[in-house]
Parts: structure tokens; sequence; C-alpha cells
């Protein structure tokens, strides 16, 4: 084989192999938006859907059927807002909607930005828990020393597993003042 | 390239080194930078089993103790191991398929030589200010964003700098064996250490993208306002577990796989017979690599996965242990009713095979999940991964550097050195590391600087172990050096029982060889 030969083929195979490089750094970059919507079918990870518009009237309910969902509330590190849930467990039927509030209250003595997040547990049950109205769907802002209390609307979908019956949802609340729009309304104002 | 270019001998002088294209240059390079590291990664680990010598804290600090297990995993990891193959790899495989060089010279002097700038960079983290990286070799998120010392930058560019390096070493790799192998050299002729390197090639490109990448995040995340792997922003650190061990699981094998190659290099040599069984080899080989996708999940059975996935992971996990137990048992076969001889080389490359199995059973115990939930984060798991390592891969980069010394230097090591080596290597190695089963079964956590009074006994044995170990190492840097000097002077052939196109070259190997392709009577089906 002669050396412009080998040289020519080389170059062919690093074109394929820098090709193979670049295809392999956008696929990490896609496993992203991949595993979000592996957790947004599978209800992985505990994640809930978004809101659920629903007449509620049509709901069917399953009379025969009772699930206890109950309710927890936590606060990240530096956030030190008092969170909690009015109730910590509520008894429902699937198809039942119910109303549940959580109260907050800013103990700072500067203005706050706070992003729920919630997860539900069982990871089974996410995806069957669904949310009509939900203060996580917004940012909530508060002022210093002000207090809220948030509602969540919610029903457990009558397909929800037969073995489970009791179910937990829990808000992680975050401090996004840094990064939030409404702050910087405010700010301004 | 005129022909004037090819009869020259090496520069003189420093730049014969800066400069060099040389595949032999720069593959004696690669294996001296890797031993550095390894002392290095060995240092570490040592100030490590001196604080675990007994329970409480005797020398460092907690912190400083979480640098020491960070820096030894990824100076050993990135440093010590996967240089070492490519010098390997760089020096052999020309001289294996009979090309006059590596298919990209110019790429390889590169390669290598940022390797020094990046772990320079990685080093020098340790004296700045809030220190060196103390998250774990595995940096999971958020402990390496948000909860990082401010040094985590340099960390993060020294990794994008390795994993450059790591991809243009692969590419030559694959360029040089698919396209520059002599006439008569089929694919299926090629020496196995040339079929793993392939293989653990394709596994590099596909896998230090996507590290390049969870870096890159993690850069975006740290400075730039992002939340990838931040819960607060929407983003989710167990997608980092994800993102990481996708890498991380085949990168495990991208550390064994060379090996396997060596060990079927060298255990025919002295057991004079072919290989056993050379195709079903190759067919492992390329399995262990496909089945290396589809089980990164069983590094973290504990986030909380469904059953199904649970299932999975486990299974697929456990199915590696058959292509894996088809290459142990050939080389059971290789040596079955052969004329055994147990030089240095031998000697580790058995121990390869005897340890890096009772390595691969531990890894069939954590891949079943409920025992997992029971062994994670433990010493056990410290135990079951020092085991594929230690005398797993880096015996069997002993073996190979006894084996082809001859070769390169054109003497004979010191067989009594090399055997005091091999002796005191082997029972430092198993008094380090086998009491860790032990320990981890009992429940001792990893990565802790201080432990619970019951777990003394077995600490002190394994410290004293690991000592034994590191200073042993410093009689293979003596032998190495000695050989280069002088001794006995090697043939061409080296060993009674080679077989290969490397043997056919004389000793020292010339600085250029095959500039003709070689005979292809000489290429003999392995």
């Amino acid at each position: 084989m002669s050396n412009d030969v080998t040289s020519t083929n080389n170059k062919k195979i690093v074109k394929k192999l820098l090709l193979g490089v670049v295809g392999m750094f956008a696929f990490g970059w896609a496993l992203i938006p991949l595993y979000d919507v592996i957790c947004d079918i599978t209800g992985l990870n505990g994640k809930t859907g978004g809101r659920v518009e629903v007449a509620e009237a049509g709901l069917l309910i399953d009379e025969d059927r009772q699930v206890t969902v109950q309710f927890m509330a936590h606060h990240n590190a530096e956030m030190g807002w008092v969170f909690e849930p009015s109730v910590a467990q509520v008894t429902v039927r699937p198809g039942e909607v119910s109303v549940v509030s959580y109260r907050v209250t800013n103990p700072r003595t500067t203005l706050m930005v706070g992003q729920a997040i919630p997860s539900v547990a069982p990871n089974a049950a996410a995806a069957h828990l669904n949310k009509i109205e939900c203060f996580c769907f917004e940012e909530q802002l508060l002022q210093p020393g002000e207090s809220a209390d948030m509602p969540i609307r919610f029903f457990v979908d009558p397909n929800l597993p037969a073995s489970i019956s009791k179910l937990t949802l829990s808000y992680t609340l975050y401090d996004i003042t840094e990064k939030s729009g409404k702050a910087q309304a405010v700010a301004v104002r | 390239m005129s022909a004037h270019d090819h009869h020259h001998g090496p520069a003189k002088g420093l730049s014969r080194w800066l400069y060099t294209t040389n595949h032999k240059d720069i593959g004696s390079m690669y294996l001296w930078f890797s031993f550095a590291m390894f002392l290095l990664g060995g240092t570490f680990a040592l100030v490590i089993r001196a604080e675990l010598f007994q329970p409480g804290l005797q020398f460092v600090e907690p912190n400083f103790f979480n640098q020491m297990t960070t820096m030894h995993g990824l100076v050993m990891v990135f440093g010590a191991v996967m240089p070492a193959f490519v010098g390997l790899a760089n020096w052999m495989i020309p001289l294996m398929i009979g090309a006059p060089d590596m298919a990209l010279p110019r790429m390889n002097n590169w390669s290598f030589w940022i390797l020094p700038f990046a772990f320079a960079m990685l080093v020098s983290t340790l004296f700045m200010e809030g220190g060196g990286p103390n998250f774990g070799w595995t940096f999971y998120a958020p402990l390496s964003t948000t909860y990082a010392p401010a040094s985590v930058t340099f960390f993060i560019f020294a990794v994008h700098i390795m994993g450059a390096s790591s991809i243009m070493g692969s590419i030559n790799v694959i360029a040089t064996i698919l396209n520059m192998r002599a006439p008569g050299m089929t694919l299926m002729k090629m020496p196995l250490f040339v079929w793993t390197w392939l293989i653990t090639a394709y596994l590099l490109i596909a896998v230090m993208p996507v590290l390049a990448g969870v870096v890159t995040m993690m850069l975006f995340d740290i400075h730039f306002g992002t939340s990838f792997f931040s819960a607060a922003g929407g983003g989710d650190p167990v997608l980092f577990q994800h993102l990481f061990w996708f890498f991380g699981h085949p990168e495990v094998y991208i550390m064994i796989l060379p090996a396997f190659g060596i060990v079927s290099a060298i255990i025919p040599t002295f057991a004079r017979k072919r290989l056993f069984g050379y195709d079903s080899m190759v067919y492992a080989t390329a399995s262990i690599a496909f089945l290396s996708f589809i089980v990164w999940a069983h590094h973290m059975f504990t986030v909380g996965m469904p059953l199904a996935g649970q299932l999975f992971f486990m299974y697929a996990t456990m199915l590696i242990a058959v292509p894996t137990g088809v290459k142990v048992f050939n080389w059971v076969a290789t040596m079955f009713r052969g004329a055994m001889t147990f030089e240095t080389p031998m000697l580790f490359a058995i121990a390869f095979v005897v340890l890096f199995t009772l390595g691969g059973f531990t890894g069939v115990m954590l891949a079943i999940t409920p025992a997992d939930f029971q062994y994670h984060d433990t010493y056990f798991v410290v135990a079951h991964f020092h085991y594929v390592l230690v005398p797993g891969a880096v015996f069997s980069l002993m073996a190979a550097a006894y084996y082809w010394l001859p070769k390169w230097t054109g003497y004979m090591y010191d067989e009594t050195l090399g055997k005091l080596h091999f002796w005191l290597s082997f029972i430092g190695v198993n008094l380090l590391f086998f009491p860790q089963h032990f320990l981890g079964l009992a429940g001792m956590p990893r990565r802790i600087p201080d432990y619970a009074l019951q777990f003394a006994n077995f600490n002190w044995i394994s410290s004293v172990g690991g000592f034994l170990f590191g200073f042993s190492q410093l009689i293979l840097l003596f032998v190495v050096i000695k050989c280069i000097k002088g001794g006995k002077k090697a043939t061409a052939q080296v060993w009674e029982g080679a077989q290969g196109l490397e043997w056919t070259v004389p000793s020292p190997a010339p600085y250029h060889t095959f500039e003709t392709p070689p005979d292809p009577s000489l290429i003999k089906a392995q």
C-alpha cells in the first residue's frame, strides 16, 4: 500500500471517528430531555405532571375505595421560611376533588421569592396524582414578615394501582430570589 | 513524507522528546508518565492508609482526607492506568501488526503532551485556597457544584484535557489498526492485545464525549446560573448520576479490556501452547463492550428505581459474568497440560487470572440488587473494585512491563528482583484489600477518616499491606532502570514460546521498524 493511499484512508477514518465523537457529545446532552421525558411518562423520580384541566363534576368517583394522602413540607438549607401543610393527611376517594393548603411565612427582613418542587412517593403513584391547581405552578413572592395560605386542588386518579392505599405528596421549597423575574420587577418599582 | 525522513535516528537532547512523532518514543513517555502518576496516586493512598491505621484522627483533617480519596481515584484512573495502556498500545500495536508507526504521529505527540499539563493543573488545586476536589472521584452533584471548593473549575478543565487526550489516542489506535496492518494480517489473525485495544478505543470514543458533556454542565451550573443538577432550578441531581455512570461503567471496561489482551499474550508464551479459543475471546470482548452500555444503573440501585429497572440492571449486570467466564476458562484451558514456566510476567499473569476472578465474583455479589442495598458505599465496594483494578489492571501492566522490557531495552531484566517484586506485591495487595471485604460486610462506610473501634484490627492489617505493596513498587522502578543500563543481552525472540511479529525484530527494537511490510509467511493464525 502506498503512502498516499494510506494517508487518504487515514483521513476518511479520522473523519468518521470525529463524527462519532461529536455525535456522542450531542447524545450526552440529549440525555437531559430524554431523562425528563422518561420521568414524565413513567412517573419515575416522583415527578408529578402539570396542571390538569377537567370538569370537576364529570369525574367518576370510586365510592368503594379510600386512599390516604399525606402531606410533607421541606425547605432547602438557605431558605429560612416557615412552611407547613395545614393538615398532615386526608383520606379521599379516587376521583374526588380535595383542597388542602400550605401555610408559608417569610420571617426574614428582605423580600424573597420561593419555588416549590413536588415529589410523590411511591413513584408508581406519581402519575396518578392530578393537580387542578397548585402553588407549585407559580413562584411565591413574600414581603418581609408576610404570610400566605397556598392552596392545592387535586384528585387521585381511579386508575391508581390497587396495591397503593397510601401516598405522600412532598414539597421542597427553594430560594430563587436571585433568579426570579418577580423579585427584579418589585425591586424596579 | 520523503524517504529521507525515515532513515535518521532519534534527535538529540530534550527536543527529541518534545517534538517526537515516533511511536516508540511516545509509548515510552506515556509509560514513564503513568508510572510517575502511579507513585503519586500511591502516595495519596498511603496518606489514606496511614490515617486509617488506627481509629481517631491522627495525621490529617477530614477535609484533606476527602481530597486524598478524590485525588487518589482521579490520578490512578486517568493518570496511571489509562495512560499506561495507551503507552503499551503505542509501543506494541505497530510492532504487532507490522506497521511502520501509528497512523497519526503528530496527533500522537499532542495527545501525550497535553496530559502533563492536565495533571499539573489537577494536582495544583491541592495548594489552592479551599483545597482541591474533595467530593470523591465520582464527583456527584450537587456536592461537586453547589458545595464544591473554588478549585473545582480547574478540576473541570483538567478532565476536559484528559478527555481530549484519550479521544485523540483512540482515534489514532483505530486508524492504525484498521488501516496500517501489514498485508496478510487479517482482523482474525491480529493478536488479542490489538483486538482488545480496538474495542477499547471505540468505547473511549463513545463515552469520553459524554464525560466532557457532564463536566461542561457542571461548569455551567457553577458559573453561568444554569440548573442541570440543581433541584432548586428544576434540574435533577439524579440526572448527574445517570450521565456519570453512562460514562463510568464503560470506563471500567476501558481499564480492563487491554489487560485481557496482555494476559492473552503472556499465558500462551509461558504455557508454550496456542491460546485456547481465540475466536471466542474476540467475541467475548465485544460482548462485554456491548453489555457495558446497558448496566450503568447498578452503581445507583439505592436512588429509588422501579422494580422493573432494578431487575433489568441486575440481570444485565450478571450477564457480564458469561463472556468474562469464557475468557477465564480459556486462559485456564491454555495453561492446561502446557509446558509451563514461571518467569515474572507469567507470575503476574496467573495472579491476574486468580485475583481478577475473585474481584469478578464480588462484582456478581454487588449486582444482586437486595444485597447491594446492604453493601452500597461500604468497604466491600472498595475491596471489589480494587481487586479488579490493582491485581487486575495494574498486575497486567506489570506483567506487560516485564514481558516486553527486554524488547524495549535490549537487555533481560533481573529475574530474582522481578520475582521478589511479584511476591511482595502479591502478599501486599492481598493483605491490603482482602480484609476490606470483611470491613465492608461488617458495615464500615467508604470515604471516612475515622471509624468505630470494632473495625480497628482489619484496618491495621490493611494499612500494613498498603505500605508493603506501595514500597514494593520501588523495586519495579529499580529493575526497570537496571534493565535500561544493561544486563544479559536479549535475543530477538526473548521468550522461548513467544509468537508474533514483535518478536521478529531485533532487541532492542530499532527506532524504525517495518518500514517495508514483514514477510506474510511470518503472520500466523493465533
